[in-house]
C-alpha cells in the first residue's frame, strides 16, 4: 500500500466533482455538459474497479485527509461494501447519463446544465458517504445528499414541487437533525470515539437501554433507508424528472440510506452487542411492517412511478432487515440485494421514463396494449419486475434466497411468512401490467407511436441485460464479499 | 503597549471632525486606518499573551487597586481579535452604505461616531476596572443610540429612543451594582475585589448588588424577554451600522457578563448564594426557542436576522451557565462565530437592500440569479448559523452539546436540536425564494452589489467556513480562556 492508493479514495468523488465545475463552467455549451458528465462517470467506474481490485488483494485502505480536532475529522476508509456501493452508484451513472440526454430532449427541457450539474454533485456526495470513515464525515454526506437533490426534486419549478421540495427537506433534514445527529452526539458522550472499527464502537457494557434508545435514533433518523414511518418523502419525490427517480430516488440517495445503516449496525453497533440487547427484534419487527405494508399500498396505486416508489419503499425494508438477522450470511444477502435491486429498479424506472416520453402516459390503466406497440420496453419491464419478485433466472433471486438462507440459520421463521406473503404482493402488483400491456387492447386504437428513441431505449436494454447477466454472475460477487 | 488599543480609535474619533471641517473624504480613511493600526496592535499583543501570558497596564503609572489597570489575558484576547476584524470588514463595507444611505453633510459626524462607539467596546474589553467598565459601557451606548438614529427609516428615531430608554435603565442598573459592591469591599478594580468578595458573599449589599449588575448587563446583551430594544434597533439602523451592532454589540456584553460572574464573583458564590447560573439555563433555553420562533414569523430579512440574534444569543448565555470545560468553551466560540456569521449576513441583506431597497423576504424572488456571489455567500453564512459540519457553527454547537451531556442537563439537547431545525426553516425560506421560486422579471438592469461590499462580504463568510475546516485558533484560545475563567 503506498501513498497513490491512498489518495484514490479521494480521486474517485474527486471526478464527479470536477465534472460538476467543467459542467457549471460551460453550461452554455450541451455537448461538453454531456461529454465531461459521461466521462466522469467512466472514468470513476474505472477508478471504483481499480481501487476495488487494490483492497481485495491488500485489505483495507484508510485516508485522513482532513483534522479538525482532535476527535472531528475527514476520514475515508476503502472496504469492500464501500466498493461495492460506489461501483453500483457509478456504473449506472454512466448508463442513466444516457437516458437524461433522451429524456431531457424528448421533454424539450432548457435546464440541462442545471440538471446535470447536481446530478454530479449528488454523485460526488454519495461516493464520499460510500467511503466515509466516521460518523460525522458520514452525517456531512449524507446531509450534503439531500442538499443537492432538492434542486433536482423541484426541477420542474411549479408549485407543487416546491411544495414537494419542502417535504422532502422536513423529513430528510428534520429527522436526520432530530435523531441522527443526536444520536452521534450520545454515541460521542458515551464512548468519546466517532470512528467506524471492525469491532464497533459499542462494547456492550453500556447501559441496555440507551443502547436501544440509540439504536432507535438511528434506525429512524437515517430516513433516507425509509423504514416506515419516515418513508413519506420518497414517494413525494417522485415529482422530480424520471432519471433522477431512477438513479437517485431507486439507487444513490436510498442506498445511501440503507448503507449508512449498515454503517451503524455493524461497526457501531455490531452482530453480538444488537443480539444483547435485543436490539434485532426492532429492527426486524419495523422492517417487517414496511415490507408489508409499503406492497399494499404499491397495490393501491395507479400512477406508475408512485407505485415503483412504494415498491422501492419496500424492497429497501428487505435489505435492514437483512442487517437485522444478525449473521454473515443475511448481511451479505442484504449487500447483494442492494446490487440486485438497483439494477431490477432502474430498468423499471427507465421503462417508465420511456413510456411517459413516448406517449406522455403515467398511469398503469392508460397502458393497454402497449406492449404490441414498445415490445423491447415492455419485456425489459418484465426483467426488471421478475428481478424484483425474485423469479429465479434473475438477479433478485440471489439476494433473495441469501437473505432466506440467514432466516433459516437465525431461527426467525415468522420471517419467512413476511417474504411469502410479499412476494405473491410484489407478482399482484406487476403481473396485471404486464398482462395488460401484452394481451390488453387498447380502447383508442388510432394512437400511433412506436419504440423510444435510441437514447433511451439502448439504456433500459442495457440494464435488463445486467439484470439477467448478474444472476451468472453472482459466483464472483459471492467470492468477491465472501469474509465481509 | 495595551493601552494604544483604546488610545488609536479614541485619538482618531476626536480628529475626525477635525479633519472632517477640511475634506469630508478624510473621516473614511481615518477610520479604515484605525481599524487596521488597531488590528495589527491586537495581533501583536494576542501573540505576546499567547506566548508570555497575560500583559497589563496601569494608567498614569498608579498601582492598583488604586489605579485603572487594563489587562489582556486569553479570555479578552479572542474578544478583541473577533471585533478588531469585523470592525475592519465594517468599515470597508460602510463607504458605500452610508454614502447611500445617509445625508452627505453627515458623514464625518457619523465617522465620528463609529470610532468612539469602537473605543467603547474595545475598552470594555481590556478594563480590568470595575467602574472604568461602566464608562466604557456608557460610551459604547451612546455613541449607539445616535449610529442608530441616522437610519433612512423614520423608525430608526422610534428604534433608537426606545433602545436609549432602554440601554439607560441597563447601565443604571450596572452603576447601582458597582456602587453596592464598591460599598461592601471598597475597591474597584475586578481583581482586588474577587479577593475581598467571598469575606462579604453573604452580606445583604453585595447580594443587591449582583443582582443589580447581571439584570443590566442582561438588558445591555439583550437576553430574552429584556430583547425588546434589540431587533428594531438593528433593522432600522443604516447597514453597516446594523452589522457592525449585531457583530460586536452584543458580543461585548457577553463578555462583560463573563468577566462579572467568573472575574468578580465566583462559582462558588453561584453555588452557595444565588443560583444565578440556574436562572440564566432556563432563561437561556427560553431565549434560544423564542428567538427561533420569532424569526420564524418575521417577513423582513433584516428583523428576521435580529431575532435570530436573539435566539443565538441565548447559545452563548447557555454555555455560560452550564459553566464546564467543554460549555465554556462552546460559549466562547461561538461569541466569535455569531460574530462573522450574523456580520456577513446583515451585510448581505444591507447590500440587498441599498442595491434594490427590497427589504421583505417575499420580494426577493429570483434573486439568486442576478446577485450569484452574494447569496452564494448567504448560503454559506446560513449553514454555518444552521449549525451544518465542517462550518464553524457546527463547532460551538458540538461544544455546547457536549457540556450540557457532560453536566446530565439532557433536556438542552432538544432545544438546541429545535432552534438548528427552526433556523434552518427561516434562512431556507430565503434560499428557496432566491434560487427556486419562479422569477418574475422585474428587475433588468440589477446586479452584483458594489466590489467594496461584496469583499466584506466574501470575507466573513468564507471565514465562517474557514474555522469550520481550521477552527484551531478560536478553540485553542478558547479552551486557555475557560482554563483560566473555571480557575486551572
Amino acid at each position: 500500500m503506498n501513498m497513490s492508493t491512498e489518495s484514490f479514495i479521494i480521486l474517485i468523488p474527486a471526478t464527479a466533482l470536477v465534472s460538476s465545475l467543467l459542467i457549471y463552467l460551460f453550461r452554455k455549451e450541451n455537448l461538453i455538459v454531456y461529454l465531461s458528465s459521461i466521462i466522469a462517470s467512466i472514468l470513476m467506474f474505472i477508478f471504483v474497479i481499480f481501487l476495488g481490485k487494490e483492497i481485495y488483494l491488500t485489505g483495507n485502505i484508510s485516508y485522513n485527509f482532513l483534522s479538525i480536532s482532535k476527535t472531528i475529522n475527514i476520514k475515508f476508509v476503502a472496504d469492500k461494501p464501500a466498493i461495492l456501493f460506489a461501483s453500483i452508484a457509478s456504473f449506472l451513472w454512466i448508463i442513466t447519463n444516457f437516458f437524461s440526454i433522451g429524456y431531457l430532449k424528448g421533454t424539450k427541457d432548457k435546464k440541462v446544465a442545471k440538471f446535470f450539474y447536481f446530478f454530479a454533485l449528488t454523485l460526488f456526495a454519495t461516493t464520499a458517504l460510500a467511503f466515509s470513515a466516521n460518523l460525522i464525515t458520514l452525517f456531512f454526506f449524507y446531509e450534503l445528499i439531500t442538499l443537492f437533490t432538492y434542486p433536482l426534486v423541484t426541477h420542474k419549478g411549479d408549485t407543487e414541487s416546491i411544495k414537494a421540495g419542502r417535504k422532502y427537506f422536513v423529513y430528510l433534514i428534520g429527522l436526520s437533525l432530530f435523531f441522527f445527529l443526536l444520536a452521534i452526539f450520545l454515541t460521542y458522550s458515551l464512548k468519546h470515539i466517532l470512528d467506524f472499527y471492525e469491532t464497533g464502537i459499542f462494547d456492550g457494557s453500556e447501559d441496555k437501554k440507551a443502547l436501544l434508545i440509540i439504536l432507535a435514533m438511528f434506525l429512524f433518523g437515517i430516513a433516507k433507508a425509509a423504514v416506515m414511518p419516515a418513508h413519506g418523502w420518497l414517494p413525494t419525490a417522485m415529482v422530480a424528472p424520471t432519471p433522477v427517480s431512477a438513479l437517485l430516488h431507486a439507487v444513490a440517495v436510498v442506498k445511501a440510506g440503507v448503507f449508512s445503516l449498515y454503517r451503524v449496525l455493524n461497526n457501531v453497533f455490531t452482530i453480538d452487542v444488537l443480539s444483547s440487547i435485543n436490539g434485532h427484534y426492532l429492527i426486524i419487527i419495523f422492517a417487517s411492517i414496511t415490507i408489508i405494508f409499503a406492497s399494499i399500498i404499491a397495490l393501491r396505486q395507479d400512477n406508475l412511478k408512485l407505485m415503483l416508489a412504494y415498491s422501492t419503499v419496500s424492497q429497501l425494508s428487505y435489505i435492514v432487515l437483512s442487517f437485522g438477522l444478525l449473521n454473515k450470511i443475511s448481511i451479505i444477502g442484504g449487500l447483494t440485494h442492494m446490487l440486485t435491486h438497483a439494477f431490477g429498479k432502474i430498468t423499471l424506472f427507465f421503462c417508465a421514463g420511456a413510456i411517459y416520453v413516448t406517449t406522455h402516459k403515467t398511469k398503469i390503466s392508460e397502458l393497454d396494449g402497449i406492449g404490441r406497440k414498445m415490445p423491447l420496453t415492455m419485456i425489459a419491464f418484465t426483467i426488471g419486475s421478475l428481478s424484483i419478485i425474485g423469479m429465479p433466472l434473475f438477479a433478485g433471486f440471489i439476494s433473495k434466497f441469501l437473505i432466506l438462507k440467514g432466516v433459516y440459520y437465525s431461527n426467525m421463521y415468522f420471517v419467512f411468512v413476511i417474504f411469502g406473503s410479499s412476494t405473491l404482493l410484489n407478482a399482484a402488483y406487476f403481473f396485471p401490467i404486464i398482462y395488460r400491456a401484452f394481451m390488453k387492447v387498447s380502447k383508442q386504437d388510432n394512437e400511433k407511436y412506436k419504440e423510444a428513441e435510441p437514447f433511451l431505449l439502448y439504456p433500459l436494454l442495457v440494464t435488463a441485460f445486467f439484470t439477467v447477466l448478474l444472476f451468472f454472475l453472482s459466483g464472483f460477487i459471492f467470492k468477491y464479499l465472501g469474509d465481509v | 503597549m495595551i493601552v494604544y488599543i483604546v488610545l488609536i480609535p479614541l485619538l482618531t474619533a476626536l480628529i475626525t471632525p477635525i479633519l472632517g471641517m477640511f475634506n469630508k473624504k478624510t473621516s473614511f480613511y481615518l477610520a479604515l486606518l484605525n481599524a487596521f493600526a488597531t488590528f495589527f496592535i491586537v495581533i501583536l499583543t494576542i501573540k505576546k499573551v499567547y506566548i508570555y501570558g497575560p500583559e497589563k497596564y496601569w494608567f498614569g503609572g498608579f498601582e492598583p487597586p488604586y489605579g485603572i489597570e487594563y489587562v489582556v489575558d486569553s479570555i479578552n484576547a479572542i474578544i478583541l481579535f473577533i471585533i478588531s476584524l469585523v470592525f475592519i470588514f465594517s468599515v470597508i463595507y460602510s463607504k458605500k452604505s452610508l454614502e447611500e444611505e445617509v445625508e452627505n453633510k453627515r458623514l464625518t459626524l457619523m465617522y465620528t461616531m463609529i470610532n468612539l462607539y469602537y473605543t467603547g467596546i474595545l475598552g470594555i474589553t481590556i478594563t480590568g476596572d470595575i467602574f472604568n467598565l461602566y464608562v466604557f459601557i456608557e460610551i459604547t451606548s451612546l455613541s449607539a443610540y445616535t449610529l442608530i438614529a441616522m437610519g433612512k427609516n423614520k423608525k430608526a428615531l422610534m428604534a433608537s429612543y426606545n433602545y436609549l430608554i432602554l440601554g439607560t435603565i441597563g447601565a443604571t442598573f450596572i452603576l447601582i451594582g458597582i456602587g453596592y459592591i464598591f460599598m461592601a469591599t471598597g475597591s474597584l478594580n475586578m481583581y482586588d475585589i474577587k479577593l475581598r468578595l467571598p469575606a462579604v458573599y453573604s452580606s445583604k449589599m453585595v447580594r443587591t448588588g449582583f443582582a443589580f449588575l447581571t439584570l443590566g448587563l442582561c438588558l445591555k446583551l439583550a437576553l430574552f424577554p429584556l430583547h425588546t430594544w434589540l431587533p428594531n434597533a438593528y433593522t432600522y439602523a443604516p447597514s453597516a451600522i446594523g452589522a457592525l451592532l449585531a457583530g460586536t454589540g452584543t458580543k461585548v456584553s457577553a463578555y462583560a457578563l463573563i468577566r462579572i460572574l467568573y472575574s468578580v464573583f465566583t462559582l462558588e458564590f453561584d453555588s452557595k448564594i444565588i443560583p444565578f447560573n440556574f436562572i440564566l439555563l432556563i432563561l437561556s433555553c427560553v431565549a434560544i426557542i423564542s428567538g427561533s420562533f420569532l424569526a420564524i414569523s418575521q417577513k423582513n430579512l433584516k428583523k428576521m436576522l435580529a431575532y435570530s440574534s436573539v435566539g443565538q444569543i441565548g447559545y452563548i448565555s447557555l454555555g455560560l451557565s452550564i459553566a464546564n470545560l467543554n460549555s465554556l468553551q462552546g460559549s466562547i466560540i461561538h461569541i466569535f462565530n455569531h460574530s462573522l456569521m450574523k456580520v456577513s449576513l446583515f451585510f448581505i441583506a444591507g447590500g440587498i437592500f441599498i442595491k434594490y431597497g427590497y427589504e421583505n423576504i417575499n420580494e426577493l424572488k429570483g434573486i439568486g440569479r442576478k446577485m450569484p456571489y452574494t447569496m452564494f455567500f448567504f448560503l454559506l453564512s446560513s449553514m454555518s448559523l444552521v449549525g451544518i459540519p465542517f462550518t464553524s457553527g457546527f463547532i460551538s454547537k458540538w461544544y455546547l452539546i457536549l457540556g450540557a451531556l457532560e453536566q446530565s442537563y439532557y433536556l438542552v439537547i432538544p432545544v438546541i436540536i429545535i432552534s438548528s431545525s427552526l433556523s434552518f426553516i427561516y434562512l431556507w425560506r430565503v434560499i428557496e425564494m432566491a434560487y427556486f421560486d419562479k422569477k418574475e422579471d422585474t428587475m433588468h438592469d440589477v446586479k452584483e452589489v458594489p466590489l467594496s461590499m461584496l469583499v466584506p462580504i466574501g470575507f466573513s463568510s468564507l471565514l465562517c467556513v474557514f474555522f469550520g475546516i481550521y477552527p484551531k485558533l478560536p478553540i485553542s484560545l478558547a479552551e486557555q480562556a475557560a482554563n483560566i475563567i473555571l480557575g486551572k
